[in-house]
C-alpha cells in the first residue's frame, strides 16, 4: 500500500531523502551538546581552566548554531516534500478519476470520491510530514543517546535498558486501547452532525409537527454519548503523562543514587559530576523520543484508513478504455441495438435491460417512454458508451461503439443527462463547454434553438450573467434549456435528451420540438419523456417496461395496440384535454 | 471554506468562563491547586541537582565520607515530592477533561435547543454550511482550547513563575541574562508564528479553493465525460493545485522551522549561560558552585519549554475565542416569539355547553380579556383578510390578499415562481408574521393561538421530502409520537404506502439514512403523506407535493393524497394544472396579488391568465 503511495513522490524524492539527512546532523549535534557540557563542567569549572572553558564554550555555541541551520533546512525540506507529495497525490487521483467510466464513478459514489480527494489527502499529507521528520529523528535520538550514555557509564545505562522498553510498551498499550474509544467518539460526532443537519434542512418539518422537544432529546442523547466516550477515551490517554513522568523521575533518582555511589567510591575517576548531568539530559532525550514514537504509531493508525481509501482509487481500473486502432469518424447517425443486455453491477441476475433489439435510422426522431426504473436512461447511456453493454452489441453509424475513439464518439453522440449540472461561470462559458472554439453567434444560435435566448436576454447581464455552482440561480426549466443548448453546440450526429424538458412548460417544450424538426433535420434525436406531448410527433416511440421493449410504433399505432401507452396517455389527458 | 473573519466579540471570554465555572467550581479549584503543586514539584526537581552535588557528592568526595544516609534521605524526600507532582498532574488532567467535555456538552446542548427555537427566518437567511460549522469547526477549536490550551497555558505560566523565583534564588545576575535572552527568543518565534499564521490563512484559502473545485467537478463528473472535457478539467485543476502547493509550502515552512529555531536557541542560551557562569566563577567575579551551575542550567531548560508553549497556544486561543463568539452569536439570536394564549383542548358537549374531558372532540380554549372562557370546536375554517407581507422591510411580497376557506374546501393557488403562493402558506402556520391584515382560524386571530397548537392542526406536504434517520415506523410516528403500530399501518394504507413498505425486506422496521435515499422519490413522498395522515389535521397544505414525481407514480401518490384530503380544508399549490382542476376555488396570483379567482369553469370562461396558462399559451416559470 505504501509502495503505491510513494510512487506519487516523483520530483519530491530529493527533499524527502534530504530531510532525514538534515535531521541526522541535527540529532548528532543535539546529542553532542550535553557531552561538551560535561567537559565544560569537569575540565573547565572543576579544574578552574579558563582555556578549556573558552574552547569548549565556543564549540558549544558553534554546535548550537550548526544544529539551528540543519533544523531550519530540515524544516524547509520536509515542507517541500510533504506539500509536493500532497500535490502529486491529488493530481494522480484527479487524473485517475477523469479516466473513470460511469461504472467506476457509481462504484465509489461522488461524495466518497470527493472525501478521498480532499480530507483523505490532507490526512495522508499530515502523516507523511510527521513520519519523514520524526520517523528518523526519534529512533536515531534514542539510539545515539543510549550509545553515548553507554560510553559514559555502561553500568548506569542499564537503567535505560530497563525503563525505556517498559515505557515504550506502556505507551503503545495506551495508544492501542484508547484508539477504539476515540474512533467511536468520531463516529458519534458523525451522528451528532447528522442530527443537526437533518434539523437544519428539515426545520420546516420539525416546526410544523412541533417536535422541537423530541429533537432536543435526540440531540442530547447523542451529545451525552460523545461526552461519556470522550471522557472515557481521554482518561486512558491521560495515563500517558504520569507514566512518562514516573519513568523520567525514576531514571533521575536512580542515576542520582547509583551515580553518587560510583563517583564517591571511585573519587570521580570512573564518573564525574559533569557526566551525571549529561546523563540527566540524555534521560530526557531518550524518554522524549519514545513518546514521539508512540505518537507516530497513533498517527499512522489514524491515517491508515485514509491511505487505504486513496489506494483503492489509484488501483481502480477504468473499465472503459480507448480501443487500440480507433475509428475517428462517425459516418452517420444511425443506431442499432443487437441482443443487448445490461446490468450496472455486471451481474446477470440484476439486469436492467434484457435482450434489446432496436434500429434507429439516421435523422429519425425517436421517443422513449416508461415508468421510473424501467431502464430508459440505461438504454440511452449505452449509445455514447457511458456504460458498456453486459451482452450484445451496439452500432453507431454501422460500426460497433467499442471500435470508436471515445472522444469522437461522445462528441458525435451528444447526451443531455437527466441529472444535469451547470458549472460556476458565465452563461456563455457554460454553453461553450460544447465547443470551446465556437463563436458568439453560434452560442446565440443554439440558445435560440433551445428556446433559452429570450430568458437569457432578460437576465441582469444577459449572456455574461454569472451562473452559481450547480446552477442554483436559474430555475429548473431554465437550467434544462441551457443544458440542451450546451449539447447542441457540439453539432452532434445524434442528440439524446434524457427527460430534459420535465421542468419546461408544455408550450416551450413544443417550441423546442418544432425548432429541432426545422433546424436539425439530419440529426438523430432520441428523447426520453414523461409527458406524452413531448414525443407525440416522434417518428417512432419506444415503450419500455421492466427492462424490455414493450412496444414500438407511432403515437397512433401505440394508442391502438399498447396497453401501457394507453394508460399513461389517459392519466395525463384526464381533465386537461376536455376543454382544449 | 475558511472565509469567516476572525472576530472576537466583547464579553465572549466572560461568558465562556461562566460556562466553565457554572457546575465545576470545586473541580476547577482543585485543578488550580494541582497545577501549582505540579509546577513547584518540577522546579524542586531542578533544585534537587544542587543539593545532590553541592551538599552530598562534593563534600563526600572531599571529606572521603562513606555515609550515604543524608543522600538516601534527600532522594527519598525527592521521590515523595515527585510522587505528589505526578499525582497532581494526573488529577488535573483527568479533572480538566471532565470539565472541558461537560462544558462543551452544555454549550452544544444549549446551542441546539436554541437553534430549534429560532424563527424560520434565521434558517432562510443563513446558509446551512454556516450553521453546521458552529457545531463542527467552532466547537472543535473550543474543545482544544478548554481541554488543552487553557491548562497548558496556565501550568506553563505557573512553571515560569516558579522557575524565575528559583533562578533568582540561585543567581539574580544570571536570571537577568536568561530573561533578556528569553525575550529575544519570544520576539523571534512570535515573528515566525505570525508569518506562519499569515501564510496559513492563505494556504487554507487555496485549500478551500481546490477542495471546492474538486467538489464541483466531481459532482459534474458525468457531464465532463459526456462533453469529453477531461483534458480541460485537468489543466484547470493543475493550475489551482500548483497554487495550493505554493501557499501551503510557505505556511508549512514557517510552522516547521519555528520548532527547531526555538529549540536550538534554547541550546545557544544554555551554552552561553554555561560560558558566562564559568567565566565569572573562574575569574572570581561571582562564585558559583558546580551544583548551582548545573541546577541553573537545568532551570534554563525548564524555562524555555513553557515559554514556547505559551507562544504556541496564543494563536489557538484566539482562533477558539473567535469560534466561541460565533457560537454565542447564534445563542443570542432572538427566538421565535409566542404570545399565543388560545390552546387546543379536548371537550365534550352537553346542552350547548363544552366541558374539558380526556376523550372528546378538539376545541380551541379561548380565554377572553374580560375573564370569559369560550370553547370553539376545531373545524379548519381559514380566512385571510387584506394581508400584506414582505420578508424584508421595504420589499413587499403580498398585497392585500384575501382568501376564504370553509371547512372541507379545497383551495388552489396558481401562479409563476415568486408570485407569493408559498409565502401565503408560510403565513398561515406563522413561520412568518404578517404586516397588515388578519388571518383567522375558526374565527380566532392566529396571533392569539399558541404556535404549537396552531401548527399541530395544519399538516404540510412539501415538494422536497425530508425523512429522518430511523426506521420507517419511527418516521411515520414523527407526526404523532403517541401513535400505536396499528395507527401507523392505518395511515400508511390511507396514503397508499403500505404495499411498498411490505415489499421491503424489513417492512416497517427498514432503516432509512441520508434522507431516505434508499427509496424512490415517489415512495418518499408517500411516506411524507402518511406522516401527515397520522396527525389527522383539519387543515392541510400541499406545496408542489407531486411535482417531482413521474406521471405514473403520481397517480398512486395522487390517490393517496385524495383520500387524505377528504373532509379537510386543503390549500394546494401545483404547477401541473390537472392537479388543481377540481378545487372549490382557484386563486391565480401574480406579483403578490390575487388577480383572478373562481372555480375552473369560471376561470376558463373568463379567458384571462388562467385560461392562458391552461391552454399552454403562457410559460409557467
Amino acid at each position: 500500500m505504501i509502495k503505491k503511495l510513494i510512487k506519487s513522490l516523483r520530483e519530491y524524492k530529493i527533499p524527502t531523502l534530504l530531510t532525514p539527512i538534515f535531521v541526522i546532523f541535527e540529532v548528532i549535534l543535539e546529542v553532542l551538546i550535553p557531552l561538551l557540557m560535561s567537559k565544560l563542567i569537569d575540565d573547565g569549572i572543576s579544574n578552574n581552566n579558563m582555556n578549556i572553558v573558552y574552547i569548549v564554550g565556543i564549540a558549544l555555541v558553534i554546535c548550537a548554531i550548526i544544529s539551528l541551520i540543519f533544523g531550519i533546512l530540515a524544516g524547509i525540506s520536509v515542507s517541500k516534500a510533504s506539500t509536493g507529495f500532497a500535490k502529486n497525490l491529488r493530481h494522480d487521483l484527479y487524473y485517475k478519476v477523469q479516466d473513470f467510466s460511469f461504472y467506476n464513478i457509481d462504484k465509489f459514489s461522488t461524495s466518497s470520491l470527493i472525501t478521498r480527494l480532499t480530507t483523505d489527502v490532507s490526512n495522508v499529507q499530515f502523516a507523511f510530514q510527521m513520519v519523514v521528520r520524526t520517523a528518523v529523528r526519534a529512533p536515531l535520538m534514542l539510539i545515539t543517546s543510549i550509545i553515548f550514555s553507554i560510553t559514559i557509564s555502561p553500568k548506569l545505562s542499564l537503567i535505560y535498558l530497563i525503563v525505556a522498553p517498559l515505557l515504550g510498551i506502556s505507551l503503545l498499550f495506551i495508544a492501542k486501547i484508547a484508539h477504539p474509544t476515540m474512533k467511536k467518539v468520531f463516529e458519534s460526532y458523525d451522528d451528532l452532525n447528522n442530527v443537526v443537519e437533518e434539523n437544519v434542512n428539515a426545520i420546516r418539518v420539525v416546526k410544523s409537527f412541533t417536535l422541537e422537544e423530541e429533537e432536543e432529546t435526540k440531540f442530547k442523547n447523542v451529545s451525552n454519548k460523545i461526552y461519556k466516550l470522550f471522557v472515557k477515551g481521554e482518561k486512558i490517554l491521560a495515563l500517558n503523562s504520569p507514566i512518562m513522568q514516573t519513568s523520567m523521575y525514576t531514571c533521575i533518582l536512580l542515576i542520582s543514587w547509583l551515580g553518587a555511589h560510583i563517583i564517591v567510591s571511585t573519587g570521580g575517576s570512573e564518573l564525574t559530576t559533569g557526566n551525571l548531568m549529561t546523563l540527566f539530559t540524555y534521560t530526557t532525550q531518550i524518554l522524549g523520543s519514545l513518546m514521539m514514537l508512540s505518537m507516530i504509531f497513533v498517527i499512522i493508525t489514524i491515517s491508515r484508513a485514509s491511505m487505504e481509501r486513496i489506494v483503492e482509487v489509484l488501483d481502480e481500473i477504468p473499465d472503459i478504455q480507448n480501443p487500440k486502432n480507433p475509428i475517428t469518424r462517425v459516418p452517420n447517425g444511425s443506431v442499432k441495438f443487437e441482443n443487448v443486455s445490461f446490468s450496472y453491477i455486471k451481474d446477470k441476475n440484476k439486469e436492467v435491460l434484457k435482450d434489446i433489439n432496436l434500429e434507429i435510422k439516421s435523422g429519425e426522431f425517436v421517443g422513449i417512454i416508461g415508468g421510473t426504473g424501467t431502464g430508459k436512461s440505461s438504454l440511452v447511456n449505452l449509445i455514447p458508451r457511458l456504460y458498456d453493454v453486459t451482452e450484445g452489441n451496439i452500432y453507431v453509424g454501422g460500426n460497433n461503439v467499442k471500435d470508436y475513439d471515445l472522444k469522437m464518439l461522445r462528441d458525435e453522440v451528444s447526451c443531455v443527462l437527466q441529472k444535469n449540472v451547470l458549472f460556476s461561470g458565465t452563461v456563455v462559458e457554460n454553453i461553450m463547454w460544447g465547443d470551446e472554439n465556437a463563436s458568439f453567434e453560434d452560442v446565440v444560435n443554439v440558445c435560440k434553438l433551445a428556446q433559452a435566448d429570450k430568458f437569457i436576454n432578460e437576465l441582469e447581464n444577459g449572456y455574461n450573467t454569472h451562473i452559481e455552482e450547480g446552477g442554483t440561480n436559474v430555475s429548473g426549466g431554465q437550467k434544462q434549456r441551457l443544458c440542451i443548448a450546451r449539447a447542441l453546440l457540439k453539432k452532434p450526429k445524434i442528440l439524446i435528451l434524457d427527460d430534459s424538458t420535465s421542468a419546461v412548460d408544455t408550450r416551450t417544450d413544443r417550441l423546442i420540438q418544432e425548432a429541432f424538426k426545422k433546424d436539425l433535420p439530419n440529426t438523430t434525436k432520441i428523447v426520453i419523456a414523461q409527458r406524452i406531448s413531448s414525443i407525440e410527433h416522434a417518428d417512432k416511440i419506444i415503450v419500455l417496461d421492466n427492462g424490455k421493449i414493450n412496444g414500438i410504433g407511432t403515437h397512433k399505432e401505440l394508442l391502438r395496440k399498447n396497453e401501457i401507452y394507453k394508460e399513461v396517455y389517459e392519466s395525463q389527458m384526464k381533465g386537461s384535454d376536455k376543454n382544449e | 471554506m475558511n472565509n469567516k473573519k476572525i472576530e472576537i466579540k466583547k464579553g465572549t471570554i466572560k461568558r465562556l468562563l461562566s460556562y466553565l465555572f457554572k457546575n465545576n467550581k470545586s473541580k476547577l479549584f482543585i485543578v488550580l491547586i494541582c497545577i501549582i503543586i505540579s509546577a513547584i514539584a518540577g522546579v524542586l526537581g531542578s533544585l534537587f541537582l544542587q543539593t545532590l552535588i553541592d551538599d552530598n557528592i562534593t563534600p563526600m568526595i572531599e571529606k572521603n565520607l562513606n555515609d550515604y544516609t543524608p543522600l538516601l534521605n534527600a532522594i527519598l524526600k525527592m521521590s515523595v515530592i515527585y510522587l505528589i507532582g505526578i499525582i497532581s498532574t494526573y488529577t488535573y488532567n483527568i479533572l480538566m477533561t471532565i470539565v472541558a467535555q461537560r462544558t462543551l456538552k452544555e454549550i452544544r446542548d444549549d446551542m441546539f435547543v436554541k437553534m430549534d427555537k429560532l424563527p424560520i427566518k434565521y434558517f432562510d437567511t443563513h446558509t446551512h454550511g454556516d450553521i453546521m460549522s458552529r457545531y463542527t469547526n467552532d466547537t472543535d477549536t473550543l474543545r482544544q482550547m478548554i481541554s488543552q490550551s487553557i491548562p497548558n497555558m496556565f501550568s506553563s505560566l505557573m512553571t515560569i513563575i516558579a522557575v524565575i523565583f528559583s533562578m533568582i534564588y540561585l543567581s539574580p545576575f544570571l536570571t537577568v541574562f536568561v530573561l533578556i535572552f528569553s525575550i529575544v527568543t519570544i520576539i523571534i518565534t512570535r515573528k515566525l508564528a505570525r508569518n506562519s499564521a499569515k501564510h496559513f490563512i492563505k494556504g487554507q484559502k487555496s485549500l478551500g479553493k481546490v477542495n471546492g473545485y474538486i467538489e464541483e467537478m466531481l459532482n459534474g463528473q458525468k457531464v465532463i465525460k459526456v462533453f469529453t472535457h477531461e483534458k480541460k478539467a485537468e489543466e484547470d485543476f493543475d493550475i489551482l493545485n500548483d497554487e495550493l502547493m505554493n501557499d501551503s509550502f510557505n505556511a508549512n515552512k514557517y510552522a516547521n522551522i519555528t520548532m527547531p529555531v526555538a529549540g536550538n536557541l534554547g541550546y545557544l542560551e544554555y551554552a552561553l549561560v554555561a560560558l558566562i557562569s564559568t567565566y565569572l566563577t573562574i575569574n572570581n567575579i561571582i562564585y558559583f558552585s558546580v551544583g548551582t551551575i548545573i541546577s541553573f542550567l537545568h532551570l534554563t531548560r525548564s524555562f524555555q519549554m513553557p515559554i514556547n508553549q505559551v507562544t504556541n497556544q496564543l494563536n489557538s486561543i484566539i482562533m477558539a475565542l473567535a469560534g466561541a463568539s460565533r457560537i454565542f452569536e447564534m445563542m443570542d439570536e432572538e427566538k421565535e416569539r409566542d404570545d399565543g394564549y388560545v390552546t387546543l383542548v379536548k371537550v365534550t358537549e352537553k346542552n350547548g355547553k363544552y366541558k374539558e374531558t380526556k376523550n372528546g372532540i378538539w376545541a380551541w380554549r379561548h380565554p377572553h380579556h374580560d375573564g370569559r372562557l369560550e370553547y370553539v370546536p376545531l373545524k379548519g375554517h381559514i380566512e385571510l383578510n387584506g394581508v400584506d407581507f414582505g420578508y424584508v422591510k421595504g420589499k413587499q411580497i403580498l398585497y392585500d390578499v384575501t382568501v376564504y376557506a370553509k371547512p372541507g374546501q379545497k383551495i388552489a393557488l396558481v401562479g409563476s415562481t415568486g408570485a407569493g403562493k408559498t409565502t401565503i402558506t408560510n403565513l398561515i402556520n406563522r413561520f412568518y408574521d404578517i404586516e397588515d391584515g388578519k388571518i383567522r382560524f375558526d374565527g380566532i386571530n392566529i396571533n392569539k393561538i399558541k404556535k404549537n397548537d396552531l401548527r399541530r392542526s395544519i399538516g404540510m406536504v412539501l415538494q422536497d421530502v425530508f425523512l429522518f434517520t430511523g426506521t420507517i415506523k419511527e418516521n411515520i410516528k414523527y407526526g404523532n409520537p403517541n401513535a400505536t403500530d396499528e395507527d401507523v399501518i392505518k395511515a400508511c394504507k390511507l396514503a397508499n404506502a403500505h404495499d411498498f413498505i411490505m415489499m421491503l425486506p424489513k417492512g416497517y422496521d427498514t432503516m432509512l439514512t441520508g434522507n431516505g435515499q434508499e427509496l424512490s422519490q415517489g415512495q418518499r413522498q408517500l411516506l411524507s403523506i402518511a406522516r401527515v395522515a397520522i396527525t389527522n389535521p383539519p387543515v392541510m397544505i400541499l406545496d408542489e407535493a407531486t411535482s417531482s414525481i413521474d406521471t405514473r407514480t403520481e397517480k398512486i401518490v395522487q390517490d393517496g393524497m385524495d383520500k387524505l384530503m377528504e373532509g379537510r380544508t386543503v390549500f394546494v399549490i401545483a404547477h401541473r394544472l390537472s392537479t388543481v382542476r377540481n378545487s372549490k376555488a382557484i386563486m391565480v396570483m401574480e406579483h403578490g396579488k390575487i388577480i383572478e379567482r373562481g372555480n375552473h369553469d369560471d376561470l376558463i370562461k373568463l379567458q384571462g391568465e388562467y385560461y392562458k396558462l391552461y391552454t399552454g399559451a403562457f410559460e409557467l416559470e
